[in-house]
């Protein structure tokens, strides 16, 4: 059954102080839609439960990428599109770059934005893995003003986040430090356009001489929502890196994720993908005579 | 399920393949079903209604979109293309040629929303390689043809779109 037009109302304030002047005076009442990747799949299938819509797309306040010494700031609007088009992502974070490349189709990329994927929480959303391993933060805005959080601490939940009723995501800022880390991402789903992924894991990992100094995984479709992976990392930092350390690093990833059965996939074919994705990461920062 | 109006029409100006068009309408209407029943533009073809298919592609403010998946309200004062927009039957569009010509096209509910995407495709990028025309048109499917051929049409597309710049005339992409 197909959703019923005239059973939503949908309002364009216009402007971003707009936008949060309504979101004030009834918190919670309005629910923002951008792209309307995720709202309109909902609405087609009449399970668009949210009522009364309001209408981010088209706001330029909010569709920016601008590039600075230390960080890069991308408006909540910045679609896909406009991401995997950016020199200064592409040289920065060339991690989100590539995941922008993974989602949906051309047509999904040129209409999801980024504060879209966030806001709305998909345990398996395509830009969050590699912006877990950059520490990026996220900035929350609303008629009291704007607070920067770490996007680690964004998600709490299944579908759930620590934005206010009242707030709208403003813009996600990642850090250029990671450049000098090697860097890994990959996504496994049923095939390479479109499809939602089974699993996914990013990880920045710094060596000094064959000891692990640095490192940060996260995976996506391992938890109810996009998470670090604290424990595995711990089992890696401060290691000298080797086959021995890539077994027990791959063994504490089995026994963190808590993954699920879904219609996608399985929880055992998740951490068994998983854990291969961490041994392909190690493997390649391994030296190349004890690689084999 | 009852559900009580909650939104009255809206009056929606656009550009709709480059004539101006006014329409009144539920905000959260599809800009898919507005361009088919307001407008009766129906080569835009409805598939599956959740933005996988590609059926519904069109070009809005030079990118291509699901028409399915955009509220019209979305689509003020935008400039709409539609596979109407592209060539007539009179003066098909190299890309149509191309197409009909390589057996791009069988039963032809995928067709305009391919057109478009190959469209959109060569305005980006206009000598696609094998892997970028994959990647371009990744999000149309097509149940017929099995790819092949519509990757063909694509490739003979960018060969009769160059052929007249190579013998210096000129020709509208």
């Amino acid at each position: 059954m197909r959703g019923n037009a005239e059973a939503h109302e949908l309002i364009a304030p216009g402007s971003l102080a707009g936008v949060l002047e309504l979101m004030a005076e009834a918190p919670g009442e309005w629910t923002p839609i951008a792209g309307g990747t995720e709202i309109m799949v909902a609405h087609a299938a009449a399970r668009l439960h949210e009522k009364k819509l309001v209408n981010l797309w088209g706001l330029n306040e909010l569709r920016f990428i601008e590039s600075g010494d230390d960080s890069i700031a991308i408006g909540a609007g910045a679609t896909f599109r406009d991401l995997r088009a950016h020199a200064g992502v592409q040289s920065g974070a060339p991690l989100l770059a590539k995941a922008a490349t993974w989602i949906g189709s051309i047509a999904n990329q040129s209409r999801a934005t980024i504060g879209g994927n966030l806001a709305n929480g998909s345990p398996a959303a395509d830009s969050s893995p590699a912006l877990l391993v950059y520490d990026a933060e996220v900035e929350l805005i609303s008629v009291r003003g704007r607070r920067r959080i770490a996007y680690s601490s964004f998600h709490t939940g299944y579908k759930r986040n620590a934005m206010t009723p009242d707030e709208l995501m403003y813009a996600v800022h990642v850090p250029l430090r990671f450049v000098k880390h090697k860097q890994y991402l990959r996504k496994v789903g049923t095939r390479r356009a479109m499809a939602i992924s089974k699993v996914a894991l990013a990880g920045t990992a710094l060596l000094e001489g064959s000891t692990v100094s640095e490192i940060r995984l996260a995976a996506a479709s391992l938890a109810p929502f996009p998470a670090r992976l604290y424990k595995t990392e711990a089992a890696l930092l401060g290691r000298p890196l080797g086959l021995l350390a890539i077994r027990e690093g791959q063994e504490a990833l089995m026994e963190e994720a808590k993954p699920i059965d879904d219609i996608r996939s399985t929880a055992a074919y998740r951490s068994r993908v998983a854990s291969n994705l961490l041994g392909e990461f190690l493997s390649e920062l391994l030296p190349a005579e004890v690689r084999r | 399920m009852s559900e009580r109006r909650a939104s009255s029409n809206l009056r929606i100006n656009f550009t709709v393949n480059g004539e101006k068009r006014a329409i009144d309408a539920p905000p959260m209407k599809r800009l898919l079903d507005v361009l088919r029943e307001d407008l009766h533009l129906t080569g835009t073809k409805e598939g599956c209604g959740e933005g996988e298919c590609g059926s519904c592609s069109v070009r809005m403010n030079g990118e291509l979109v699901n028409s399915c998946l955009v509220p019209v309200l979305q689509a003020e004062a935008a400039s709409i293309e539609t596979v109407e927009g592209l060539g007539k039957a009179e003066k098909l569009h190299p890309i149509q040629r191309a197409f009909l010509e390589c057996g791009g096209a069988q039963c032809g509910i995928c067709t305009p929303g391919m057109l478009m995407a190959t469209s959109q495709l060569l305005a980006m990028n206009p000598h696609p390689t094998i892997d970028e025309i994959r990647e371009g048109l990744a999000g149309n499917l097509c149940r017929c043809t099995g790819f092949k051929r519509i990757f063909d049409s694509v490739v003979a597309a960018v060969a009769e779109l160059d052929a007249p710049a190579k013998t210096g005339g000129a020709h509208a992409r």
